[in-house]
């Protein structure tokens, strides 16, 4: 089979939820909807305290080309407008809906029986009135990677069903559940940016879904369906283009540049829900998992319901949980507590580690044993970036190609000298980023 | 919550290897060739082995003033190279000085473990080889212990079996070339070592023993130089070692073939009759040049 260079083996560990239906997660009771739930400008709230708001509502937006809209996942009424805590850390603006329980939908939103007919401009905007951002995690506003600058022909969409993070099965259960909409979903995004070509790349652990996408896209030539090998990091862009394309992506470019758009299963069944079923993106399959946690689930969750409602349905936390990760563990952000912290569009899973898989270790000496060059899916120089950084000369970072960094994690998993490789990585990225627009004023 | 969660970037998942575990990995490889030397040599083949390990863990634990006089492994490893570089019976005083001079110039003075420029077990052969002649080339045959010289520094036809089993005279570690290539393939079937440096490594010195060789021509003088002397233990653990030797895939092979030739250039052209040493301490200090001149082609490089 087919693959890209580099990559790590770091155990699946997906039995615990990969057979569990989903199950819809109970409607909060308060929800907090953040105004800023993707990479861009936040959005402005369009409603205020005490204001009635049905569901599907938009209740942001912002001027902004790169941002998406939020709205309202219950019916209800508007009790304030405040912060909560964001995955990455820090503050976001949130609007906090009281619920009614009633779920009177928003007259917006309606079924378009002639959904078949619209032009690629219609449906672009549909996909931006909808919110819809990237829903593997990097929470990109959709819209704006369907409308790439015009000199870039498209002729491949790539669909990223690896889900080649450990511990997630949110992807693989949509892929089971729902596999005639994500086939709608890529055929909406093929007509969007006028490509002849969708392939949908699933890693092997899933014999499943792979045989269930297959068949659902059975009916359309133009879309391959591939098992690829279980290697992390099989769904990452830049990787899947290669594997299915053997085009790379030029050094700081966009996937566009190769005529090629990607995204991810949750995004492809998200446009066609909303392209089809008028629906906003305001529920998102969430995989609620590791040893943490007492009930491991996979549950269609309301955006904006509160971290503990959700854990709460789970069982709640073991006595030792000892870290709390929102996304995967290769990639995703740890967070001091659930308190405060809503799902979102981009929370693909809540990972609860207990202190048997977490450890804190010393950092020791790098001994040069070149693992992570090994590893590395972009050929940079892990090690010498990590030492550049550790003494402050980022100019030398910089030119280890420090900027190249998909940020995988493969290095400080593989480092046998537990050294924080991609955290100093992600240090001399900002430094050099900070210093690249402090020279181009 | 009373339970304090832990906050930290990204990737949660580490590994189970460690410095430690990959250091015990080397132990392990090393062992039956460590076994066949004393199967061949005996109990001062053992003594030998002791002490250079000792003298190297000792000396790593008080400069360091650690109680744990294992570490992280380095140590050990150190002073059983050592040892797999001496002669059978050195004095016991040879076998101190080694290990001391090992940790204490070779890696402890620029800055201890993954500093080092030069191959530390190395670097203390070296100074052996230059202060003690006598004593580090006082070879014995085997079994019957008796003086006898290398293969490489003696004429006649040379044994391939004998050779290859290690029922030759020579270093604790040179003798067995099936008992180190056991080794080496743990540490192939673990991740340790790849292909590059000990197959451009051995591909010259075979090739150069071919065309150059003493007979003219032919395939078994390539032959005997691949199985004699420290060829097979230099290509296999001293020349691989981590910290000295290239992290680039080009400069790993780069970096084996330099090791090759310079040792050939030593064999054939030089006032010693073995180069290994000599020529992987060299390497080694070629070896950040050549890291920073193979730097491999990233994704998506633009041509400049």
């Amino acid at each position: 089979m087919k693959t890209f260079k580099g990559g790590v083996h770091p155990g699946d560990r997906k039995s615990a939820t990969e057979k569990k239906p989903v199950v819809p997660a109970k409607p909060p009771a308060v929800a907090i909807i953040p105004l800023s739930q993707h990479i861009g400008a936040p959005c402005e709230p369009l409603v205020a305290v005490g204001d009635e708001v049905k569901m599907g509502q938009k209740i942001g937006d912002s001027k902004g080309f790169v941002s998406a809209p939020v709205h309202s996942s219950v019916s209800g009424k508007v009790i304030k407008i405040g912060t909560c805590k964001s995955a990455p850390g820090g503050t976001v603006d949130a609007i906090f809906i009281e619920n009614d329980f009633q779920d009177t939908w928003h007259e917006d939103v309606k079924p378009n029986p002639n959904w078949e007919k619209l032009s690629a401009d219609e449906l672009k905007k549909i996909v931006r009135e909808a919110g819809i951002v990237g829903m593997g995690g990097a929470t990109f506003p959709t819209h704006v990677k369907l409308s790439p600058p015009p000199e870039n022909k498209i002729d491949y969409v790539l669909v990223n069903g690896a889900e080649c993070e450990p511990y997630l099965t949110s992807d693989h259960r949509a892929m089971l559940e729902r596999p005639d909409d994500l086939i709608v979903g890529l055929q909406l995004i093929m007509k969007m940016v006028g490509a002849e070509k969708g392939c949908i790349g699933i890693e092997d652990n899933k014999p499943d879904a792979v045989e269930a996408v297959t068949k659902a896209a059975a009916k359309d030539p133009r879309i391959e369906v591939r098992a690829l090998p279980t290697k992390y990091p099989q769904g990452a862009e830049k990787q899947l283009i290669k594997v299915f394309t053997g085009r790379e992506v030029p050094s700081g470019g966009l996937p566009a540049h190769v005529g090629c758009i990607v995204q991810n299963v949750g995004t492809c069944i998200a446009i066609t829900d909303a392209v089809c079923k008028g629906l906003p993106l305001i529920e998102r399959i969430v995989t609620i998992t590791g040893s943490g946690i007492n009930e491991p689930k996979n549950m269609l969750v309301r955006i904006g319901t509160p971290l503990e409602d959700v854990i709460e349905q789970c069982g709640g936390f073991k006595p030792n949980l000892k870290k709390l990760i929102l996304g995967g563990p290769m990639m995703g952000f740890a967070q001091p507590g659930p308190e405060n912290l809503p799902v979102t569009k981009g929370t693909s899973g809540i990972l609860c580690l207990t202190d048997e898989e977490v450890t804190i270790e010393e950092i020791g000496p790098c001994i040069k044993c070149a693992k992570c060059v090994e590893v590395c899916p972009v050929s940079i120089m892990p090690l010498f970036i990590g030492s550049s950084v550790e003494q402050g000369l980022y100019d030398r970072a910089e030119k280890y190609d420090a900027m190249d960094c998909i940020e995988c994690g493969c290095c400080s998993y593989i480092c046998p000298a537990k050294r924080p490789l991609t955290q100093w990585i992600r240090m001399a990225k900002s430094e050099i980023a900070a210093k690249r627009r402090a020279a181009a004023k | 919550m009373e339970n304090k969660l832990i906050v930290s970037s990204s990737p949660h998942l580490k590994s189970d290897e460690s410095i430690r575990s990959i250091m015990t990995d080397v132990l392990v490889a090393l062992f039956p060739a460590a076994l066949a030397a004393i199967i061949f040599f005996g109990f001062r083949a053992l003594i030998t082995i002791v002490l250079c390990m000792l003298s190297a863990m000792i000396t790593e634990a008080v400069i360091l003033r650690k109680k744990d006089i294992f570490g992280d492994g380095s140590a050990a490893v150190t002073g059983l190279l050592l040892a797999m570089t001496l002669p059978p019976a050195p004095p016991w005083w040879l076998c101190i000085i080694g290990g001391v001079v090992a940790i204490g110039i070779g890696k402890q003075v620029f800055g201890g473990l993954g500093n080092n420029i030069f191959n530390p077990a190395l670097v203390a052969r070296a100074v052996l080889m230059i202060s003690w002649t006598g004593h580090m080339t006082n070879w014995l045959s085997p079994i019957d212990l008796v003086s006898s010289a290398t293969p490489l520094a003696s004429a006649g036809t040379p044994d391939f079996l004998k050779l290859f089993v290690g029922n030759v005279a020579g270093s604790l570690g040179e003798t067995s070339a099936f008992a180190l290539l056991l080794g080496a393939a743990w540490l192939f079937y673990k991740g340790h070592i790849n292909w590059r440096i000990p197959t451009g490594y051995l591909a010259v010195v075979f090739v150069m023993g071919i065309l150059l060789g003493s007979q003219g021509v032919s395939l078994s003088a390539g032959l005997f130089h691949v199985l004699a002397g420290g060829v097979i233990l230099g290509a296999f653990f001293m020349a691989t070692d981590m910290v000295t030797s290239p992290v680039t895939p080009k400069g790993q092979l780069i970096f084996g073939l330099g090791c090759g030739l310079m040792t050939m250039l030593v064999r054939l052209y030089g006032s010693y009759p073995e180069g290994v040493t000599f020529a992987i301490l060299l390497m080694n200090a070629v070896t950040p040049l050549i890291d920073n001149l193979t730097l491999p082609r990233k994704y998506g490089e633009v041509a400049k």
